[in-house]
């Protein structure tokens, strides 16, 4: 049936042909690879042959409204910037022009095949700059445009674009001197009852009928934040209170600049409430920069001295329950006043007042009653009552699509 | 040397834990070896970040940051009776500068973008929004603007004014009970921080 030859050695007749066979696949897939290779360089050749029109019309303009070192670049696309075309990319060239003469160009940057602007965010201002914009084929061959004419970057004093923030800041501003006049002129100025701020006293008069201390947390932040600076002021407010009802207060803060401001506004406090003795340096002490050993220390101490009355008033993070669980159980009067939305459900939890975020800020022209702050308040009040006629007006012309009011509050950075 | 430190770690990390039971010998011992290490090393910190690194080494020609160590100097000046009274220069500084630099951001963030965020088409531009995107776009009005009247300092509570600072209050509980639920989320993890380290790196409970 079979050849003799292949019945004689049929293993080696089988793997001979294998062989053969895998030989001849071999020797023809490499054929086909170098007919591929072949055929690319033979593209590339054709695309080097093509002359690219270069891209035209170079404007370039210093960029407004910033602190300088800025100029912008445009330029016309290249007509053979297609999708698929030859044109790979557009390098940005820049020479310096000193006294009409002009320098070497060097590239400064590149932007995609596509792409016709390029903002040159390094440039020295009052000096002048020509630019050229050449688009890069994919041989490599660079088809260059003609110069621009000669510009320099400079900085503008106004951001003319946030002219919304300056009008909006200058109308809260005319409001709050409006009402200080106002106010200091003898106005009787209304402001509504704060229930937490009401609890002041109370909290003040319980902790010395009880004999015990207050203890004033202010927050764990430092001196630039404006809840800790809210929270120093109406510090000022409790220690005179403190100072007049003759009850320890006692204040341990985790920041230095902190503890030099609190240090200052009890010692004047106690002198405004005529008991400059009674002030001691140790009342307002300092523990640790670090939040949760803050947190330990103040924990401490309230379970062991056990103090009357707790004041938390400033920014807080993630030790805000910690330290408000703490004084809820050992009994005392808790009264909370943050701005941080995160952590105020926490106060409102384990507190038994807390002042909600603009509250705070409140807080110290409500307890004190002077004519400065209350102005203040009232003339951020009035800033508070065009935003809601502002909200009406607009969400009525947006909805029967009138007018796209919120334009009008748009802020640029 | 690993090996103890691990166990200094769970010590101390024990000793704060035992708070919960009640405050103890152990607690006040961590809490002084937290308090004072943790004080210690922000000093240590401050000095090479702030007054050897930026200051002595990398000040160059930044004339601000002599501003800066000037006024630092002014603050040190508590330290003599006689003249302590300058130190509150600095101190005004900071609270100024950070009034006025926040007045500006603050005003920009909270109440253009706010305003500007809150006036939009309740039904959608032409009228194509969805039922769901309709309902959205009302709470955010109606929030926003009663959250607003709630914080209206110049005008009692009372009547139509009462009610709607109400309605804002509302709005603000709400907004707080879901805040509430997440950061509590948040803070368990921080507990089970702590377990790991206990139950793996300590007793090797955990591979």
């Amino acid at each position: 049936m079979y050849p003799i030859w292949f019945q004689k050695r049929p293993l080696f007749t089988v793997l001979s042909a294998l062989t053969i066979f895998l030989l001849f696949f071999s020797v023809s897939a490499f054929a086909q690879d170098n007919s591929q290779i072949d055929t690319t360089i033979a593209v590339d050749t054709t695309l080097a042959e093509i002359r690219i029109v270069p891209p035209s019309s170079v404007e370039v303009s210093d960029v407004g409204n910033d602190a300088g070192g800025s100029i912008d670049i445009h330029w016309q696309l290249s007509p053979e910037d297609q999708n698929g075309g030859p044109v790979i990319s557009y390098s940005v060239l820049r020479a310096e022009s000193v006294d009409g003469t002009l320098g070497d160009f060097t590239e400064i940057g590149s932007v995609p095949a596509g792409a016709s602007t390029y903002a040159d965010g390094n440039t020295v201002d009052g000096l002048k700059y020509v630019y050229k914009v050449a688009a890069t084929a994919a041989s490599g061959a660079v088809f260059e445009s003609g110069d621009s004419i000669p510009v320099s970057s400079s900085a503008q004093w106004f951001d003319m674009r946030r002219i919304n923030v300056f009008v909006g800041v200058l109308l809260v501003a005319g409001f709050i001197v409006y009402y200080i006049r106002q106010a200091k002129a003898g106005k009787e100025l209304f402001i509504r009852k704060i229930a937490g701020l009401d609890a002041v006293d109370e909290a003040v008069g319980r902790a010395t009928e009880m004999g015990k201390k207050i203890f004033y947390v202010p927050g764990t932040q430092d001196m630039d934040n404006v809840q800790t600076i809210a929270g120093v002021t109406i510090l000022g407010r409790v220690a005179e209170m403190a100072a007049q009802y003759e009850t320890w207060l006692e204040v341990p803060v985790s920041r230095s600049l902190v503890l030099v401001t609190a240090k200052e506004m009890v010692k004047e406090a106690y002198s405004k409430a005529g008991r400059p003795d009674a002030y001691h340096e140790d009342q307002v002490h300092y523990l640790t920069d670090d939040q949760f050993g803050y947190a330990a220390g103040v924990d401490g101490m309230v379970v062991r001295e056990k103090p009357a009355t707790i004041f938390y008033m400033g920014a807080f993070y993630a030790e805000s329950l910690i330290l408000a669980e703490t004084g809820n159980s050992i009994g005392a009067i808790q009264i909370a006043g943050t701005g941080m939305p995160s952590q105020l459900p926490f106060f409102v939890a384990a507190c038994d007042y807390t002042l909600i975020g603009e509250e705070l800020f409140a807080a110290s022209a409500y307890l004190s009653r002077e004519p400065k702050q209350l102005g203040s308040l009232k003339g951020q009040d009035m800033g508070k009552a065009v935003i809601l006629i502002a909200l009406i007006v607009g969400l009525l012309l947006e909805t029967f699509g009138i007018w796209n009011f919120s334009t009008l509050f748009s802020v640029i950075e | 040397m690993e090996h103890f430190a691990i166990w200094v770690a769970a010590f101390l990390t024990m000793g704060i834990i035992s708070f919960l039971y009640k405050d103890n010998a152990w607690y006040k011992l961590s809490e002084a070896i937290f308090v004072g290490i943790s004080a210690g090393y922000w000093f240590v910190t401050l000095f090479w970040d702030n007054i050897y690194g930026k200051f002595w080494v990398g000040r160059g020609d930044d004339a601000m940051l002599y501003i800066g160590a000037f006024l630092g100097l002014l603050m040190l000046m508590r330290l003599v009776p006689k003249v302590g009274w300058i130190s509150r220069w600095p101190l005004a500084f900071i609270v100024g500068a950070t009034a006025g630099f926040y007045l500006i951001n603050y005003f920009s963030s909270n109440v253009m973008r706010q305003v500007e965020d809150t006036i939009m088409p309740l039904l959608g531009t032409d009228y194509s929004a969805t039922t769901y995107d309709m309902i959205g776009n009302i709470v955010i009005a109606v929030g926003t603007f009663s959250g607003l009247v709630y914080f209206f300092f110049s005008k009692e509570h009372k009547g139509v004014f009462g009610g709607t600072a109400k309605v804002g209050i509302f709005f603000l509980m709400i907004t707080f009970g879901a805040s509430f639920g997440y950061t509590v989320m948040s803070r368990m993890s921080l507990l089970i921080g702590r377990l790991d380290f206990l139950f793996g790196d300590w007793l090797g409970m955990i591979k």
